[in-house]
Parts: structure tokens; sequence; C-alpha cells
């Protein structure tokens, strides 16, 4: 692998007789590669776009090659959640406290059209239109389902974004609480954000004073 | 039998239907709309005829039971399928209740398959069935707003009642749906609506109280309780986000309740605005292991009301199609089964192997590894290319028989296989048919009932195959069941290709917009999962005025309870392993 090499490369001159001896590297560098190759995901799929996942998983596009087979079912030890499916208001409040549960560092890849928009099914009186309304998305990718190379590519560019980070500034690290923390949405008579109720209710309000014919029934 | 393409009048003079409005002369009366077929029963007397029905006319299996909203006439009505399982066409009996109060007694005394199916109809049509044991909404959570399929409600990102729509055709102005709403996403509050003031229900609770607590005193006085345990919708073995409450008695399960919805698309309501073309893309992802036959299930639907032939060459790539289809989801059936007994990912691996093999075909074909969107009115989008026939021959006649022994030689007579299965879940004949099980499920129960053979469609009665069937009602006959299936199913694709003749793939020439006359049709066919109905209503506009989904995964739940009780909770997942389940199809 690239990065193999390049851990051995800090950047500075190494003495003659330490060479292929010790190792020296950054320690981002190495702090990066540890993390990157050893990204395990939750085992968990919400629709069609899951059986692709699957697939990737399977032999012919075998994910172990970068680390990633090991799907985790517990969100307690799984670093990566990989969003397959449609998002529906049903099970929006059971991802959100599946995110909640997983620990630092940790990463969202929109799988699909649902996942990253809606999709198809953005329409939907139950369809939430993109997972990135609630999670914070780290990559996205395309498709209907995504072919397993496109989650491939995926997990590559995530890998990518991974190398970028530098211990000193990833926010695991500094003060403050622990994680980023998402209120988790009520299941009302439609789906309720906690973040946006004052928002809903002047929105409300609005309605109620001037006849809006569009959302009566 | 040239032709599944039948007109729809056809129907009702087949059987013993016409038997029925002589019995009851001024009861019971034809449906005569221009295209509809079946009998309107009178609401008060619904549980009378339909007793009848069931016990003297022998049509025991009641297949599809929905409702259907009819704003202009003012009227809600229910239109009910029931066949027998001895083969032969349907029954269609309808009762039509005023719309602002419809009410209407529940079927569930008499086939407690209706059971999900009106429960659904509750919740998208607000249709109230008396009598019904546990009337709660099924695929919503409890305390949502409105009943979603009722023609006048509209959901936040209503545009119009019809695509295409206006603003994006034919000049292509849009606005992002958002921007249309006023709370500027898929939401909709009603007016006036304060979240902070909100008391609701804890939509859970109806759930809780809806399972059968246990308590229990031993001799020397001490309480024992019941757990709950709640399994899902984030769980391995659920398949997807399926939802289990489960009453425990130690290891014992005592009671258990199937909650679903968590992938619920809204195909019904997406449907209806759509054009009858719009629709294929979307049955593709309701039972997403198996888009083909989905696929073909619709296309039947709309060509009965059409009535047009299906090219003759056509005819045989769907045959050829859905077969191998069904061979692919049984292999993943294997494996995800074993996956649910523990034997983690091996057997999968070998399912995956051949899966991806049958995938290369249908991307060769339709363009697509899953979602092939290939079947059209009248034939299929395009013909297969000679490579990937040729790949399909070579699949056929010489690598899948072989792979079926070495994994019936690694599975089948295995032990820790054999006594997980043995006696387990066991439902015997007459329950399957009562919860109206279809598919491998009920011909796991000894009922040799397979759509190709009891009514068949397409060109199923040209070939020789054997209908699978195991007396044992457990899940080892379940599991021998599908290995029987797929045998057979590689016996009619090697008949099938040899017989393939030349010629074109379309029987009319493909439109954008086809014109369906009006008239209901209810398409069915076997998919490997049991039946697959279309039931669709035209008004003739380009538009459907109703299009449902009969799902096997969704019905074949009912019985779930009755398996699992007093099995252990680890046997709880094999049993829901073996039903065979797709929550897109459950959900839909
Ligand atoms: S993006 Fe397509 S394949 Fe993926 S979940 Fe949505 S509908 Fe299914």
């Amino acid at each position: 692998m690239e990065n193999k090499e390049s851990l051995n490369l800090p950047g500075y001159e190494i003495p003659d007789e330490l060479k292929n001896v010790v190792s020296v590297t950054a320690l981002d560098r190495l702090y990066n590669w540890g993390r990157r190759s050893s990204v395990w995901p939750l085992m968990f799929g919400l629709a069609c776009c899951a059986i692709e996942m699957i697939a990737a998983q399977a032999s012919r596009y075998d994910l172990a090659r970068f680390g990633m087979e090991v799907m985790r079912p517990t969100p307690r030890q799984a670093d990566l959640m990989i969003v397959a499916g449609t998002v529906t208001k049903k099970m929006l409040p059971a991802i959100v406290r599946l995110w909640n549960q997983m620990p630092e560092p940790k990463y969202v890849l929109a799988m699909g059209a649902c996942a990253s928009s809606g999709g198809p099914f953005k329409e939907g009186y139950n369809v939430v239109a993109g997972i990135d309304k609630f999670l914070p998305v780290d990559i996205y990718v395309p498709g209907c389902p995504p072919t397993p190379q496109a989650l491939l590519n995926g997990l590559i560019l995530l890998q990518k974004k991974i190398d970028q980070e530098s211990i000193r500034k990833v926010r695991w690290y500094r003060k403050g609480p622990d994680s980023v923390e998402i209120p988790v949405p009520i299941l009302g008579p439609d789906l309720i954000d906690p973040r946006r109720i004052p928002d809903i209710k002047a929105k409300a309000a609005e309605l109620a004073s001037t006849p809006a014919p569009a959302t009566q029934s | 039998m040239t032709t599944p393409a039948s007109t729809p009048t056809l129907r009702p003079a087949q059987g013993d239907a016409s038997d029925l409005a002589a019995r009851f002369p001024g009861v019971v009366s034809p449906d005569t709309r221009p295209g509809f077929s079946g009998f309107t029963i009178p609401a008060d007397k619904l549980v009378e005829v339909a007793t009848i029905i069931r016990d003297e006319l022998g049509y025991d299996l009641l297949s599809s039971v929905t409702g259907v909203d009819y704003l202009p006439e003012n009227k809600m009505e229910v239109v009910y399928h029931a066949y027998k399982t001895t083969g032969g066409p349907a029954l269609v009996f309808k009762v039509q209740v005023p719309r602002d109060n419809p009410v209407v007694a529940s079927m569930t005394p008499i086939w407690k398959g209706a059971e999900f199916q009106e429960r659904e109809a509750w919740d998208l049509l607000g249709i109230k069935f008396t009598g019904h044991p546990d009337l709660r909404r099924i695929l919503m959570w409890e305390g949502f707003e409105g009943h979603p399929l009722r023609k006048d409600w509209k959901e936040a990102f209503y545009e119009e009642d019809a695509k295409p729509f206006k603003s994006r055709w034919p000049d292509g102005k849009h606005v992002l749906a958002e921007a249309r709403n006023p709370f500027s996403d898929n939401l909709r509050f009603p007016s006036g609506f304060d979240p902070e003031k909100m008391t609701f229900a804890d939509p859970e609770e109806a759930l809780y109280r809806s399972l059968k607590k246990y308590t229990f005193e031993d001799a020397d006085g001490i309480q024992a309780d019941h757990i709950i345990v709640n399994l899902g919708p984030q769980h391995p073995s659920t398949h997807g986000v399926f939802r289990s409450a489960v009453i425990l008695d130690g290891e014992t399960v005592v009671s258990l309740k199937p909650v679903m919805g968590y992938l619920h698309r809204n195909h019904d309501k997406i449907g209806e605005r759509n054009t009858f073309l719009q629709i294929i893309p979307y049955t593709d992802r309701l039972d997403y292991f198996c888009s083909m036959t989905n696929n073909h299930g619709y296309v039947l639907a709309v060509e009965k009301l059409m009535g047009i032939q299906v090219a003759e060459r056509a005819e045989y790539i769907r045959v050829i199609m859905d077969e191998i289809t069904r061979i692919q989801n049984h292999l993943i059936f294997f494996g995800m089964l074993l996956n649910d007994l523990g034997a983690m990912y091996t057997p999968a691996l070998y399912a995956f192997e051949e899966r991806e093999l049958i995938l290369d075909i249908f991307e060769a074909a339709a363009g697509s590894r899953m979602m092939c969107n290939y079947y059209r009115f009248g034939g299929v989008v395009r013909d297969v290319p000679a490579e990937a026939l040729q790949k399909l021959r070579d699949l056929v006649f010489d690598r899948l028989p072989g792979k079926i022994d070495e994994m019936e030689r690694l599975l089948t007579e295995n032990d820790v296989l054999v006594s997980r299965l043995k006696g387990v879940g066991y439902l015997s004949a007459e329950d399957a048919i009562n919860t109206s099980m279809t598919g491998p499920m009920l011909r796991a129960s000894g009922v040799p009932y397979d759509i190709r053979r009891a009514d068949p469609y397409s060109i199923y009665d040209r070939f020789d195959f054997k209908v699978a069937c195991r007396p044992d009602g457990d899940l080892y006959a379940r599991y021998m069941v599908r290995v029987d299936e797929v045998r057979e199913s590689i016996k009619i694709l090697q008949q099938a290709l040899k017989q393939i003749p030349e010629g074109p793939t379309m029987s009319v020439k493909p439109q954008y917009q086809v014109r369906v006359p009006a008239g209901e049709a209810y398409g069915r066919i076997e998919s490997p999962k049991g039946e697959l109905g279309y039931y669709v209503i035209s008004n003739g506009k380009p538009n459907p005025w109703r299009y449902h989904i009969r799902a096997s995964s969704f019905i074949n739940l009912t019985a779930l309870e009755m398996m699992c009780k007093g099995e252990k909770i680890a046997d709880f997942v094999a049993i829901l392993g073996a039903i065979d389940i797709v929550l897109g199809e459950l959900d839909r």
C-alpha cells in the first residue's frame, strides 16, 4: 500500500545506521494509518442499498482488503455508520440514538440516493429527505443502489479524509463534551426535530392565521 | 392457454362465483361497473356471506384485503380476493360503506390472515373494522396525523395529483419541494400546532398493552414475572429494520407482536401519483432481491386491464428471469438462515458467489444489477444479449446443479442444522391456510399450492415441474421446500432455454403514456417469497386510481406469534429467518 511506504518518511534525514532498523514517523501519520486501516462499520442496513453493502463485503469485492470487513452489530464498537437505504421518519429516532451511542471518532457515509436526499421516495410522507438533515455526513455515494465499486470508492475517499486529520485538531481530543450528540427526534403528528421546536411553533401559528390550503386535509 | 392477458370481464363467469348471487338473491349483487368484476355485499351481511364463501363454496384462502377511497362517490370500499387452495380463479367481493363513517365487520374470525391487512386499511385509509382483535396503526406510528391514502390527504411535498408535473414538463422549471412547504421540509403539522404543549400518548404503550402479560406464582408464593424483550429495529437477525416485542417466561416465548413500518416508503401513495409506466421502477424496490418477479406481477395486472397479449419470446424471457430470480433468492435464503442459526457468513459467502454470477446476467440484460426495471406492458424492454444467454446456459446446465448438490452436502444432513430445524416452529396446514400463508411457507405445511400450477399465468402451463411440498410444517420442511424449489426451477430453466423462440420482445409499440381502460385488475404471481399481488384500479386517466401491493412478506408474518409460542427466544430468530421476509416488501 502506498501509505505503508510513506509511513516511514517523516520528512527529515534518518541516519544510515538506523535505516530499516527503527521506524521514524510523524505521530499524525501513524495515528491516521492505524485508524484508516481498521474502520469498522456498523452492521446496519435500512433498505435495498444494504444488499449492495453486503455484496461489497462478500468475496467478489471483499471489503477486508481495507480492514473494514468487521461489521459490528453494536454501535459501541463501530467507527462508521453506512446509512444504506431509505431513512423513514419512523426509523429516524432509532438511527439518531445509534449515532449518539457510537464512540468518537465516528463517521457517516450516506450510501445511495435515498440516504443522500430521499431519492425516488423523497415525496413520501414517511420519508426523511436525506440523513444529512440530522447527522453530519462525511461522504455521499450516489447511485440507486450504488454498485459495490462505488461504495468502495466512497470508502477510499473516507480513508483520504482520515489521512488529512491531525491528532492535535480532531474534535474528540478537544475540551468539552465528548461527542456531538444529536437530540432524538420525536414522533408526534409528524416528525419533530427538537432543535426546531420554536420554528415549527411559529410557522404553525402563521398557518393558523392565514388559510393555507396546502397543508390542510 | 396461450396468454394470461384475458379481459377482466371474463372472470365473474367462472368457478362457483355464480352460485353466490343465486344463494343470496337481493343481497349479493354482481359488480356491474364497466371493467369491474366480483360481487357487492351489504356491510351488515358481510360476515354471513363470507362464512358461506369459505365453508360452502370452498374459498379457503383469503389472499388480499384492501380499501379503496372513492372520493367522488363519497364511499369507501373494501375489496377481498379469496381463492381455493385447490386452484382456480378468485372470488372477488366488495363492501361499500359511507366515507365519513367507514365501519366494516372484521374478517379475522373467518380468516385470520385478514388481521394485518385490516390494520393497514385502518392505518392508511381510516376504515374501522369491528371485531378486530387489535386494531392499531401498523405502518405509521400511533399518533400520526391523518390517514394518508385518503384521496383528500395531501403529503407535505405535494405538488399535483398526477405526474408528470406541469412544473417540470414540458418546460422543466422546477422549484425544490422544500421551498414550497411552509416548514421547509417534509413536514406537515396541523395549523396552530404547538409542540411544547403537545400531549400525546406514548406510541409504544398501545403495543405493550396488546401483549399478553405473564405472571406466575410458584408453590412457595414467589412471584415470577414476565420479561419484555425488544428485538429490533436495529438487530443483526431481523433482516433489516423489522422489530418484535416479545414477552418471555425465562427463555420461552409467551407472546409476541411484530412491529413494522420502519421502512414504510409509501409505495401506494407515490404509485397513485405516478403514471402506469413510472410505477415499474418502484416495484423493483419492493422485494429488492427479486426485482424481476416484482415487475412481473405488476405488468400482469396492467396487461389484464389493457387486454393485450405478450410477445412469445418475451414470455420465455420472463419465465427465465423469474426462475433465475427464484434460485438467487433461495440461495441467499440459505445463507441468511444459516447466519441466523449462528453459522456466521460462511454459507452466505457460497450464496453470494452464485448470486454475483446471476446478477451479471441481470446487468447484461437490464443494465442494472439489482433494480432491473426490465418488464414492460406487452413484453420486456429489450432482448437478452446472446452472450448473457450463453452465460445463463452455462450456469443452468453446468454449474448450478452441482452447486446445489455441494450445498446440500454441506447443510442438509448437518447435525447442528437438523437439530436446530427439525420440529421447531410448527404450523399446521389449517393454520397456514387460515392465516393466508403463501409460497414456501404454505407448501412446507403440506399444502401443494403454487400459483404457477393453481392459477397459471404467463406460460407456466407449458413446463414440466413438480410443486415442492413437505408435510411436516416445521423449519426443516421450510428449508427442504426451498431446496426442492431450486431444483425444480433449474428444470424449468433448462426447458425454457431449450424452447425459447426468436422474435420480437414487445407485442405492442412501446409508449411512455399507455392508455389503460377503466376497470380493476388483480395480477398475482408466485414470487420466491409467496403470492405477490397487485391490485390496480384505473379510471381511464394516465395514473392509477388505486395501486395496492399484496406482499407475502407482510402477510406471512401473521402466523409468527403462533409459530413462536412455546419456543425458545433463540428459535424465534430461526423462525423469522425461515419466513424469508424482505423489509422493502413488508413495509412497502
Ligand atoms: S437509493 Fe435506491 S437502492 Fe438505495 S435504498 Fe434508496 S431506493 Fe433503494
